[in-house]
């Protein structure tokens, strides 16, 4: 034990000692696996935000793991009355104890410009829709409870709405008018911004403010001179714990499909991406190319060290004679080289990571990187620091075999007089 | 024994033939011969790092045939000190750390205390004030001494010495041959000495030649009964 204990310490010392004593040599080999090892880290540690982004952007679309949708119908295609449906999502709800839930209605609705009147996307939800769908507000704040109480209805417009409106300070209350048979003034409450790909304005308004507007128009359509020129059915939307996703779906379509009766039929389904390849990781292939490429600037940071250890061990020779004619033993030598190239990787591997983190979760990158579709920033993935630091340490292990293969093989009287 | 070494497209060259040589604890043998004649050979030998071509070396009464590899190295780093001609001190180390590193190899006591062992070990060769200069600040005669000291801080039983002054002008060689003598003399290890030079071989109680491979006692030698006893001829199987 004690040997044992004498021989590792011993190892690590002649290890260190190298390491201090060739600097220069340490330095221009370990440049190459610090960047490797920053760059692999990074690549991780960005791969993640990227992954973020893409899975919040799916996210917003179709919402988070795992929403589910109620579908409901007659026989002859027709939705359940209004009031009917209302009563079987209400109940189903309280039955399973579901907090995050929205009806989901959407419809075009004629709004008053300065400039004129214009259709409006509109999009009518229950308040938990905004966390259901990671809505994000640039300005205000998303739909509270309180805001069904409100007189005129509250609105959250976009980006492009509010530029229209002449970006007016949302504490003074700016009103839109919304036009229909009756005339009503709503309330300006937030603004969201717009998708990229959106070239007109929308908006949200809570489901039952929405129902009550239009009301009359679903009593007479008015077509596209009138409010609100269609208004489907509301679907339903559900948030519900992943595991829970399949028992839940199966006990809505029985509830549902009892509740309304014979000459209707319910149906659940999951929207959310991680339904979409059958339980298999989405991301799987964004993470091979990512890992393949993170593989490769890594092979070549590690060809560069074996490199330059093959050559510097030629001048050490001599060395490894002397180390070896004053009683060090050949597993001694094999383990001092190793050490040498593993106690360098590892420092060098140390610094690679903590540069990847200054990078990572510097504000320019992360804007760069979640071309703002990211709220919940992912903290800096230990796995990636960890597969840094093992890559490190691999690498420093495969590079100092060779070398310590050849320390080994050297014969002690013709390395004294090397 | 004998040492050959094959050749490539020549016949086998034979180094050392029928050499046979009895090294006791306190021995002083010193080891003269022309260039090539294989007095290194014959050092490696001694220190184990080597093994002859036919015939049985033993240390301490046990072939060394029958030690492993590691078991060698262990052998040699506790019981061998080398001094070399050239001093072979590891560049970029302190005379300090040159020390330390048989202890590096060592365990117990001299591994866990092996800087204040060293330490003491330079004070005795008179570099106490230079323990952390690096070899290239030292002088030959301070670079051999630290190669002394670095060569007995584990207090080996032999000490072997190729050329130990061959590098260090006449009034240097006799000082450090002085402290090699005394430190020598101190521990109880036997020493032997490989050199060109009459005087330094002199001062051992032993005198042998090597010749063409072969060993016999030197005519200057001050002991011939004794030299005669250890140069019976070598077998050779």
């Amino acid at each position: 034990m004690n040997r044992v204990l004498s021989n590792i310490v011993g190892a690590c010392v002649e290890a260190w000692q190298e390491v201090r004593i060739h600097k220069t040599r340490v330095m221009l080999s370990l440049i190459g696996v610090a960047v490797a090892v920053c760059a692999i880290t990074t690549v991780v540690g960005l791969g993640a935000v990227a992954q973020q982004a893409t899975i919040e952007q799916s996210e917003r679309q179709s919402g988070r793991p795992a929403s589910l949708q109620v579908y409901a119908s007659k026989f002859d295609g027709s939705a359940p009355a209004p009031e009917i449906m209302a009563d079987v999502w209400q109940t189903a709800l309280e039955r399973y104890d579901i907090t995050y839930a929205s009806r989901v209605t959407t419809t075009s609705q004629r709004v008053q410009f300065a400039d004129g009147a214009a259709s409006v996307a509109t999009t009518g939800v229950d308040v938990p829709y905004g966390t259901m769908h990671r809505v994000t507000m640039s300005e205000g704040e998303w739909f509270t409870a309180a805001d069904a109480e409100r007189l005129a209805p509250a609105v959250l417009v976009n980006s492009i709405f509010y530029d229209r409106l002449g970006r007016p300070d949302l504490a003074t209350h700016p009103t839109t008018t919304l036009l229909g048979d009756q005339d009503t003034t709503a309330v300006i409450t937030g603004v969201f911004p717009a998708q990229g790909w959106e070239q007109e304005p929308a908006m949200y308004l809570l489901a039952d403010s929405l129902a009550a507007l239009a009301a009359p128009v679903n009593a007479a359509p008015t077509g596209l001179d009138g409010g609100a020129n269609y208004f489907g059915p509301p679907t339903y939307e559900l948030w519900v714990p992943p595991e829970l996703a399949d028992p839940i779906i199966a006990a809505l379509q029985r509830d549902v499909s009892a509740a309304l009766g014979d000459g209707a039929t319910a149906d659940v389904y999951r929207t959310d991406y991680a339904s979409w390849t059958g339980g298999e990781d989405p991301y799987l292939s964004l993470k091979l190319l990512v890992g393949g490429v993170a593989g490769l600037v890594l092979l070549l940071g590690a060809l560069g060290l074996v490199n330059i250890a093959l050559v510097t061990l030629k001048q050490r020779i001599r060395e490894i004679g002397i180390r070896r004619s004053f009683g060090a033993t050949a597993g001694r030598v094999f383990f001092a080289v190793m050490m040498e190239s593993v106690v360098a990787t590892v420092v060098a591997g140390i610094v690679g990571v903590i540069a990847a983190v200054l990078i990572v979760k510097n504000p320019f990158v992360e804007d760069f990187i979640s071309q703002g579709q990211v709220t919940d920033f992912p903290a800096f993935p230990v796995e990636a620091a960890i597969i840094g630091l093992v890559s490190a340490t691999v690498v420093g292990a495969l590079a100092g075999l060779v070398p310590a293969l050849v320390a080994v093989r050297v014969k002690v009287i013709d390395a004294i007089r090397y | 024994m004998t040492r050959t070494v094959q050749l490539i497209d020549a016949p086998p060259l034979t180094i050392l033939s029928g050499v046979n040589l009895r090294v006791a604890i306190g021995d002083r043998v010193s080891i003269v011969g022309r260039s090539g004649s294989g007095k290194t050979t014959l050092l490696n030998l001694l220190g184990l790092l080597d093994n002859p071509t036919t015939g049985e070396l033993l240390f301490d009464g046990r072939p060394v045939r029958s030690f492993s590899g590691a078991e060698r190295d262990r052998v040699r780093g506790r019981d061998v000190g080398f001094i070399f001609q050239q001093f072979n001190l590891l560049q970029g180390r302190t005379a300090l750390e040159n020390v330390m590193t048989p202890l590096l190899y060592a365990e117990g006591r001299q591994f866990w205390q092996r800087s204040r062992i060293a330490s003491e070990m330079l004070d005795r060769v008179g570099l106490g004030h230079r323990l952390q200069a690096l070899p290239d600040r030292l002088s030959g005669g301070e670079q051999q001494r630290v190669a002394i000291a670095r060569s007995l801080v584990r207090g080996p039983r032999l000490i072997l010495a190729d050329e130990p002054t061959g590098a260090l002008d006449l009034e240097t060689g006799e000082a450090v041959m002085d402290l090699i003598d005394d430190v020598a003399r101190a521990s109880g290890a036997a020493l032997v000495t490989i050199t060109h030079d009459p005087a330094i071989a002199a001062r051992a109680t032993r005198h042998l030649r090597l010749d063409h491979g072969a060993l016999q006692a030197d005519h200057f030698s001050a002991d011939p009964a004794r030299t005669a006893l250890a140069l019976t001829p070598g077998r050779t199987p």
